[in-house]
């Protein structure tokens, strides 16, 4: 095991994948000779030369539609977009094109080699263009898988299983956390289950499920909680296409509460969705209404960012909230 | 009747496979005043009296002297983010001082020279940098997206390119109002990559739109140079792709900066048809601060271009023409650096915007759904003032 923040944990998963297959590629805006500019891909280029870990031009488009078609020839390629903010040009490429490929064409060619890493989230005063979080964009697209890690050990698991996976994922790295969050990482290959969602404490009283780097605030938000007497489970669903309605199903069938937290505004972000299929499957075991702590339905600010984001203690009171029904 | 049909008919017929190669096409460069302030031989100069030309040259010690107080200022941790735009001043500066006020001015980022010219004085800058609550944006960007509908300069979007084709349908409707007005349109040699640059210059060639399309060619997009970035003749041979006439310009040149789009905005009214300028430069300065510039490129490398630093050149100049002397020089940068410094002083203290701001302006009016999420987090942050001390105070 060795001490690894979250980029070097991506780093440390890239350089296995291209160390393993000589058609695994690594490119994008910056990615090549600088590393990106917060240097995942930090001296791969160095590694595995000039052809297989490049810059890009400056186009998403570009960046998604080069991948696909090397995907579907059958290389590995591992597409960087700078922000998740910027990964809109590539939308088309992404929604109509990697997500369709394989069905459209009855599996005749197929880009389930693809995988999309893309930073994204708030908390680093981006304002509205460097803190976004577009998870639902995306899980609202039949034909791609979406995870999102939360730590350094997730991050090294998922992403190796992405990139294995043989289906285009979408990776969203909770970019806060880079260099802020750091922990144990074996240094030899491990892969993480896409899918499936992850317990991060067991608790009797209420579930909170969240991923990424909000799974922080929902930890911050259980230990008050605890001091209240009140017994949180937190699940960190780890991956949003598929999700594992099974997990959280069973947890909330044991609290009878759940509370879901998304950095995204709350219309239309994927915590509607959970509600909807959890309280189908729970009905009976509810205790109260499930509850969602997201961002407002605006842009996302930079001056008010602190009252905007979905913090702890929002999550706290929607607990007592819950408990108190 | 379709008109290309003539164009492709006008080729020489050949009989075996006859390649052209972009680079083949020679692109001449405006090249107008030289490093030692003296004139080419021959060079005709641009319309510009020592008026004009005291203003431009205050401007570009301004935008000199506000860069550098602001790098400093975000190493001492009072300000987030900074972007210079040093070695480029003379692309943005130039551009507006040929253009009329009512022209609209649509840049990328690091075009903060033309709004200067334009008069957003110093206290809105800092305003804007330092999101307090005197913010034109209401303090919602990171620092340096400025914007002013009085002074006819959209507000910047850090996503790239994405005013390019804006101009042109902004220019489209100038023209069709019949207004005497163009657009400029800067944008970098990175996001000419973009998709939207394509869309763009297509339309506006297709539609007639009046715009000046302006690139800052700067050599580096972050850390990618542009020989990574596209393997043609510049940005400028693209324009004679799209059937755009087309300039490529010295960058650290300001009298050819002037030259051109002076020129160009005659043609682009006249002819009601887009021009496209590549403005050879160099990002002397870090892409922003965020970035160090020491992982990709030398020092010597730097140095080639700041010994072609065009405020130099334009002092040159006018003191080759007797507009300027030493001793105005030295009180114009005294005199600057400390007003920027006082000017940070104040806009740091200066409140931040209220709360109310944060559910503003998404629509037109602040619809029911919204204004629940507002209320409830007045209420939440009523609960918990010690955490948000910034608004809490203020809350009725």
């Amino acid at each position: 095991m060795a001490q690894m923040n979250l980029l070097q944990a991506i780093n440390n998963a890239l350089d296995i994948a291209m160390a393993e297959d000589d058609s695994t590629l690594c490119f994008g805006e910056d990615v090549g000779f600088f590393g990106g500019v917060f240097r995942a891909t930090s001296g791969l280029q160095e590694k595995y030369g000039k052809t297989r870990c490049f810059n890009t031009p400056l186009t998403e488009q570009g960046i998604i539609g080069f991948a696909n078609g090397l995907a579907a020839q059958g290389s590995r390629p591992i597409a960087e977009i700078q922000f998740a903010d910027y990964i809109f040009p590539a939308f088309d490429q992404i929604v109509n094109e990697s997500a369709k490929f394989r069905y459209r064409s009855g599996n005749e060619f197929n880009v389930g080699k693809l995988t999309i890493r893309t930073p994204y989230g708030g908390g680093i005063a981006g304002g509205l263009y460097h803190s976004q979080s577009p998870e639902a964009y995306f899980t609202q697209t039949p034909g791609l898988k979406v995870v999102v890690p939360r730590n350094p050990y997730q991050a090294k698991g998922l992403l190796l299983a992405a990139i294995r996976d043989d289906n285009p994922v979408v990776f969203f790295e909770p970019k806060r956390l880079y260099r802020a969050s750091i922990g144990e990482v074996p240094e030899e290959d491990y892969q993480l289950p896409i899918g499936k969602a992850d317990i991060v404490q067991t608790g009797s009283d209420i579930t909170l499920l969240a991923w990424g780097a909000q799974m922080e605030i929902m930890e911050k938000a259980a230990a008050m909680a605890s001091e209240a007497g009140i017994s949180c489970e937190v699940v960190d669903l780890r991956s949003l296409l598929p999700w594992d309605l099974e997990t959280v199903a069973n947890s909330v069938a044991k609290t009878g509460r759940l509370i879901i937290s998304h950095e995204a505004p709350i219309t239309g972000g994927f915590a509607g969705e959970i509600a909807a299929s959890v309280q189908k499957e729970c009905f009976l075991n509810l205790e109260s209404p499930i509850e969602r702590i997201c961002g407002l339905d605006t842009p996302y600010p930079l001056a008010q960012e602190k009252e905007y984001v979905a913090d702890h203690l929002k999550v706290f009171e929607a607990i007592k909230r819950s408990v108190n029904f | 009747m379709n008109t290309n049909t003539n164009s492709y008919e006008k080729g020489q017929v050949v009989h075996t496979p006859t390649f052209i190669d972009g680079h083949s096409v020679d692109i001449p460069i405006l090249k107008i005043l030289q490093q030692d302030g003296s004139v080419y031989d021959g060079a005709q100069l641009p319309k510009i009296d020592q008026t004009l030309a005291t203003k431009v040259y205050k401007t570009l010690a301004f935008h000199r002297v506000l860069d550098e107080r602001m790098v400093a200022a975000q190493r001492q941790g009072r300000l987030s983010f900074y972007m210079t735009a040093l070695g480029e001043e003379a692309t943005t500066v130039g551009g507006a001082a040929a253009l009329e006020p009512q022209d609209m001015i649509m840049g990328q980022y690091r075009e903060q020279g033309a709004l200067m010219f334009r008069g957003f004085k110093l206290e809105q800058f800092m305003n804007q940098m330092f999101s307090n609550e005197k913010d034109l944006g209401k303090g919602r960007q990171m620092p340096i997206h400025y914007g002013s509908s009085e002074l006819n300069y959209m507000t910047i979007s850090s996503p790239l390119g994405t005013q390019i084709p804006q101009a042109a349908g902004y220019a489209y409707g100038q023209k069709l109002q019949g207004k005497d007005e163009v657009t400029i349109c800067y944008f970098g040699e990175g996001a000419a990559s973009e998709g939207d640059f394509h869309a763009g210059l297509n339309m506006a060639a297709v539609h007639g739109a009046p715009v000046i399309f302006f690139c800052r060619n700067n050599g580096y997009a972050i850390s990618t140079p542009s020989d990574e970035q596209y393997k043609g003749n510049g940005i400028a041979s693209r324009g004679v792709g799209y059937g755009i006439k087309t300039l490529r310009i010295d960058g650290n040149d300001i009298l050819a900066v002037i030259k051109a789009v002076q020129w160009a905005r005659e043609y682009a009214l006249a002819e009601k048809a887009p021009v496209i300028i590549e403005a050879m430069s160099y990002r002397l300065g870090a892409h922003s601060t965020s970035d160090d510039p020491s992982g990709y490129r030398t020092r010597e490398e730097e140095a080639k271009w700041q010994a072609n630093d065009p405020i130099l050149r334009m002092k040159n100049w006018l003191l080759a023409q007797d507009w300027w002397n030493e001793e105005q020089d030295s009180a114009l940068f005294e005199g600057l650096r400390e007003e920027v410094l006082a000017a940070v002083k104040v806009a740091e203290k200066i409140a931040k915007p209220e709360l109310r701001e944060l559910v503003t302006d998404v629509y037109d009016d602040v619809p029911e759904h919204i204004e629940k999420q507002y209320q409830e987090l007045v209420e939440h942050i009523k609960q918990y003032p010690d955490a948000y001390p910034v608004t809490s105070g203020r809350l009725k």
